[in-house]
């Protein structure tokens, strides 16, 4: 009990520079934490430590996510003109096809949950580790073989069928590495499944005592959500895929209809698994930001449960809505209309997370940091990118924009504008958390900045031509329409953009580990689990085991404490300054 | 049954909330010196907590296969639909006494395994290795006549991918005989048997990690590792053991008994 300091989380932030660079609290112990513990490559690629491995995947994530920005780069270099120029057609294909799969199954779905979720639902929610250590090491090294069997097809040549693997072109038709990269996504994909079952099992039996269901922090709820969809959607994957590859070895109709298959029935398979997948990737995101927005708006969370509940809804609705992709394929207009519906029916639990930020902004302490920032723009480009989703959800403007940029641009705006944002904004939140030190401020705001700018120049654009009738996974595009080129223009300058804003981070984050100001157990004065132990904390998480005896957020606001006078570090509020609040 | 024992030392006491699993709290450098099962994780409280966990764990597992399974169900439901006579037509070729013979033996495999639970949980290490060797023993025959079973479909070219593909010919004159018309078309029927390798192949290979699995059990078992206060890896195995088993009450019909009536 003695290790929860219950004041400290109390105090808002006196000034902008003290909480930064604060000293580090009187229980926190000097000397051992998990980063210390050990140097030698054993203590690192055979850790059982939840801490260690999040950072395993936190370096290899941020290797594949390089790798498939390069990719990114040839595709808008090659799209500045209208000929295939830089690039021919087949080697386009293969282009966009290895930055689809390694932006989707190598980085995505592992980004969040594994890294930050990895870190932190453990320590969030007061637990030595995670449930299965064995098993959450190896599934690090299932997405490292996945990644070297994708990645080694890659090298010998490549893939040419897109990330969706649409057959019978995946399975008869292409020339290229299909079922090498086939097998790594399988195994990739059994990582996921692994987090999934850890997470689960982690949440339901390693609470701390006091930490009931609803005080827990929203991050875990929506991993919780997260981990449902990849236990219950990744499977079908897994199947899909092998029966796609034991086609392509074995020439028995599955899903060639020369053969007698159904080419529909895969894509009912694979998108049972991949509209899922998107929440996969996106839900741990809104998780992230319900953290951010309470602590830097030093507000309770507006409409807690909902915001909790909003998360499984979307897990569950997500998997009732894959047939609208499929709108104009030989699929039942009849079914259409159904999956239509409820697609439109997941826009209500994703606009009442929108609405509850929204809310808990209202009247807050705003602070712009880097996180609040990152954050801020995650609601902006969400709800644009979530509004067209809408679009795209009713059949008629569907076939309109079906495989135009309307569809990159849309789903670019869910997975950079609003994942990468979130990933990036709780990656600064939690840094200081995960390896003691404070980044730039003044960097990190700047590049936020950037990357907002560069993100909606390149993305905004795609929207306008895809509306024009720009085709996706094109290498040319006409020369007499000039408004195509003007805008392809406009994409790739702000692609350079937000490329920059990218490497920023990049330079300062990894300056930091050495040169940033040491950071204290709680430098932003937040309320959870994770900020009551030391930073970096030690390998056993906490020196004593927490108990909980207050809700998730439980923030006061700046102005009452201002009001009563109490805005010193030094100067502790009192019980009623708290309890009023 | 060697010893009556009261339901109360069989079962760990079920506790209320996971709340009250961490208040009597132990430096995790001491623990195993302190008295805690050898068998207690450092991460874990105690071996209630343990339980817990990795119980939830394996019906978690459990959950994954069901959707594993469930893709390969999807497609035998869309192409039997699709070709309902082939698919009658194909069923028929099986051999229905090696599926029934394969039923028994799993539905026995079964209950050894339940009876091996139990005498885990009553502590009696001569039963418990007894009835873990009997399971694997009727596992192993399972896939022992499931190997017959193949091979007699190997020697007639009765496998996805075989130039040509056919089918036991006694069969295809038996069934125009009696339905007066002629065989389906051999592509769809050997979609069947892409169906029917995927499923029962992958359902053998499940079969092949729980023998596995039997066998580093019957050799700590052997050892005394288990006892009524630890016996979860036991029971653990068994789950999975009747998932494996209920996965083939489902093929059996499905595959074996859909052209017989």
């Amino acid at each position: 009990m003695s290790a929860i300091d219950r004041t400290a989380r109390d105090m808002p932030p006196a000034t902008p520079g003290v909480k930064r660079i604060a000293e580090p609290r009187a229980d926190e112990r000097p000397g051992s934490n998990y980063l210390n513990n050990g140097y030698g490559w054993k203590s690192w690629l055979l850790t059982k430590d939840h801490k260690r491995i999040g950072i395993l995947y936190l370096i290899s994530i941020s290797l594949f996510f390089a790798l498939g920005g390069i990719y990114a780069g040839f595709i808008r270099l090659e799209l500045l003109t209208p000929q295939s120029d830089l690039l021919q057609p087949a080697t386009y294909n293969k282009v966009f096809t290895q930055h689809g799969i390694i932006m989707v199954f190598l980085f995505l779905v592992p980004s969040i949950p594994a890294t930050l979720g990895n870190f932190l639902i453990p320590l969030m929610i007061g637990a030595k580790d995670l449930a299965f250590p064995r098993i959450n090491l190896l599934s690090w090294y299932l997405l490292i073989i996945g990644a070297v069997f994708a990645l080694g097809a890659m090298m010998y040549g490549g893939v040419d069928t897109g990330w969706t693997f649409y057959t019978p072109f995946s399975s008869t038709y292409s020339n290229t590495y299909v079922t090498a990269t086939g097998i790594g996504i399988f195994v990739a994909g059994f990582s996921s499944i692994l987090t999934g079952l850890n997470f689960i099992v982690t949440i339901h039996t390693m609470r701390a005592p006091g930490m009931t269901w609803f005080r827990m922090p929203l991050f875990v709820w929506a991993h919780y959500a997260t981990s449902l969809i990849m236990i219950l959607g990744t499977p079908v994957l897994a199947i899909t895929i092998s029966l796609m590859a034991f086609e392509r070895v074995t020439r028995v109709g599955i899903f060639d209809p020369a053969l007698g298959g159904d080419p529909i029935l895969f894509q009912h398979l694979f998108w049972f698994y991949s509209h899922p997948a998107v929440y996969i990737m996106l839900l741990p995101g809104m998780g992230i930001i319900s953290e951010i927005i309470s602590t830097f708006s030093r507000k309770n969370i507006f409409g807690y449960k909902f915001v909790a509940f909003s998360s499984i809804a979307i897990a569950v609705f997500g998997f009732l809505v894959w047939g609208h992709h499929m709108f104009t394929t030989g699929q039942s207009v009849y079914a259409g209309l159904v999956f239509s519906f409820i697609s439109y029916a997941v826009a209500v639990p994703s606009a009442i997370k929108v609405f509850n930020w929204s809310a808990t902004l209202f009247r807050g302490s705003i602070s712009y940091d880097t996180p609040m920032l990152y954050a801020l723009g995650f609601l902006g480009l969400f709800t644009l990118g979530g509004m067209t989703g809408v679009f795209l959800a009713a059949i008629g403007l569907d076939v309109h924009v079906h495989d135009t940029y309307f569809v990159v641009a849309h789903f670019h705006y869910i997975m950079v504008g609003g994942t990468l944002l979130a990933y990036l904004g709780g990656l600064h939140y939690w840094w200081p958390k995960m390896f003691g030190r404070m980044y730039p401020e003044g960097w990190g705001r700047f590049s936020a900045l950037v990357v907002f700018v560069g993100f909606n120049l390149t993305f905004f654009p795609q929207f306008l031509l895809g509306y024009l009738g720009m085709p996706r996974r094109y290498a040319a595009y006409p020369v007499d329409i000039p408004a195509f080129q003007v805008l392809h223009i406009l994409s790739t300058a702000g692609a350079t953009i937000l490329g920059a804003g990218l490497v920023i981070p990049l330079i300062y984050l990894i300056w930091s580990l050495i040169g940033g100001p040491k950071a204290a157990g709680d430098p932003w004065m937040a309320t959870g689990l994770e900020w009551r132990t030391a930073s970096p904390p030690p390998t056993e998480n906490f020196h004593e085991t927490p108990v909980v005896t207050w809700n998730a957020y439980e923030y006061a606001p700046q102005e009452d404490m201002e009001v009563i006078g109490k805005t010193s570090p030094d100067d502790k509020p009192d019980r009623s300054s708290y309890s009023g609040a | 049954m060697a010893t009556r024992v009261e339901d109360s030392t069989l079962i760990p006491a079920v506790h209320d909330t996971h709340a009250n699993h961490r208040v009597a709290h132990h430096d995790p450098h001491t623990e195993d010196a302190s008295g805690h099962h050898p068998a207690l994780q450092h991460h874990f409280d105690n071996l209630e907590q343990q339980r817990d966990a990795t119980t939830l764990g394996m019906w978690t597992f459990l959950v994954t296969e069901i959707m594993f399974f469930g893709g390969l169900f999807m497609a035998y439901t869309v192409y039997r639909v699709f070709n309902p006579e082939a698919f009658e037509a194909a069923s028929r070729v099986l051999e229905i006494k090696y599926g029934a013979i394969n039923t028994a033996v799993l539905i026995a495999s079964s209950l050894t395994m339940a009876m091996a639970v139990y005498f885990s949980q009553i502590g009696n290490r001569k039963l418990l290795v007894a009835f873990l060797g009997l399971t694997m023993i009727l596992g192993t025959a399972f896939l022992g006549i499931k190997a017959i079973e193949y091979s007699h479909k190997f020697a007639h070219n009765t496998y996805p991918g075989a130039v040509p593909f056919e089918v036991d010919h006694h069969v295809v004159e038996e069934y125009e005989r009696e339905k007066g018309r002629p065989f389906p078309d051999i592509n769809r029927v050997q979609m069947f048997y892409v169906i029917y390798y995927g499923m029962t192949g992958i359902h053998a290979l499940h079969m092949v990690i729980g023998i596995i699995a039997l066998g580093f059990l019957t050799f700590y078992g052997y050892r005394g590792a288990y006892s009524p206060e630890y016996n979860s890896p036991v029971e653990l195995t068994g789950l999975y053991w009747h998932f494996v088993d209920i996965v083939w009450i489902f093929l059996f019909p499905l595959l074996y008994l859909i052209g017989r009536h």
